[in-house]
């Protein structure tokens, strides 16, 4: 039995609940998700005092310009939200349009974070050099590569989807992944609020 | 019933109506940015917190469409995210964080 089979034309889903286990599964993972991004920002508020001889927080930190990164993503989530809209729709055009843009914002994103601990570096502000700048960058570094890993998924799918090869509903494919990215854009909200705007 | 219509009663909002909504998260934003340069005083804690709730409600619920979803998925996720402020808020309050 094919993945097809699973979803009639109204979108429901023939399984015990009646809904789709591969979305029961994305919420269940991104429920799962709270808990290591909870752990990583606790183990930061805890250290982000331990500076020893490094740099503080408000000397490294560029407001203005994580500000717009913020921005970036933020929209990134209202370009992922019209994919989906596309995609149930049927328009693949603007499905492959609105997945393109998402993926070039969460790359803009990427690229500024990069030069972002690239300054951070350059201002003594390494890995190890304090408790502060290791809970950091450790958790800054795993929000980053979640962002990496959705912008993967992103253009994997524009071109699994150019060869008509995606299993099951192309809608609800494309409205996991974007689940996935809405879901790194809220631990963004939740990281720029805690880590950047409320000083040490 | 149009397609619009029809698409928005399944799958959450029409298109403006998510413009709307990025409109005001990038406001919320602009004024969560003014707070580190303007001197909100005692407001100023709570009010970053306020806005931050506020915009994560808003994505989780419309542009993720729990809002519109069954129930279920709403359980599953807010579940999640209790679990983890109640242990990291404990966790937290171990080391005395909050004193």
């Amino acid at each position: 039995m094919t993945a097809d089979s699973h979803i009639d034309s109204h979108g429901a889903a023939h399984t015990s609940t009646g809904l789709s286990n591969n979305k029961l599964g994305m919420w269940l993972f991104l429920g799962s998700e709270c808990l290591l991004f909870g752990g990583l920002i606790s183990t930061y508020m805890l250290y982000r005092g331990r500076v020893g001889e490094g740099p503080r927080p408000s000397q490294v930190f560029d407001i203005p310009f994580t500000s717009v990164s913020s921005f970036v993503l933020l929209m990134s989530s209202l370009t992922m939200v019209l994919a989906v809209s596309a995609a149930h729709k049927g328009d693949d055009r603007n499905t492959h349009l609105w997945i393109s843009v998402t993926a070039l914002l969460g790359a803009t994103f990427v690229g500024g974070q990069v030069y972002e601990f690239t300054a951070f570096y350059n201002e003594g502000m390494g890995f190890t050099t304090s408790l502060f700048s290791s809970s950091f960058y450790v958790l800054t570094g795993f929000h980053g590569v979640h962002v990496t890993v959705g912008i993967i998924m992103l253009m994997s799918t524009v071109g699994i989807l150019k060869r008509s090869k995606v299993p099951g509903s192309k809608a609800e494919t494309i409205e996991l992944i974007g689940l996935y990215w809405h879901f790194v854009d809220i631990v963004w909200i939740i990281i720029f609020t805690l880590i950047y705007l409320i000083p040490a | 019933m149009t397609t619009e219509t029809h698409s928005s009663t399944e799958h959450g909002m029409s298109n403006a109506g998510y413009v709307r909504i990025a409109v005001i998260l990038a406001a919320i934003t602009g004024l969560e940015v003014a707070t580190y340069y303007v001197d909100f005083g005692a407001l100023f804690l709570p009010s970053l917190l306020l806005m931050m709730a506020v915009k994560f409600v808003i994505v989780v619920s419309f542009f993720m469409h729990l809002k519109f979803d069954n129930k279920l998925f709403s359980w599953v996720f807010y579940a999640g995210l209790i679990l983890a402020l109640t242990v990291y808020g404990i966790f937290l309050a171990t080391f005395h964080f909050f004193s």
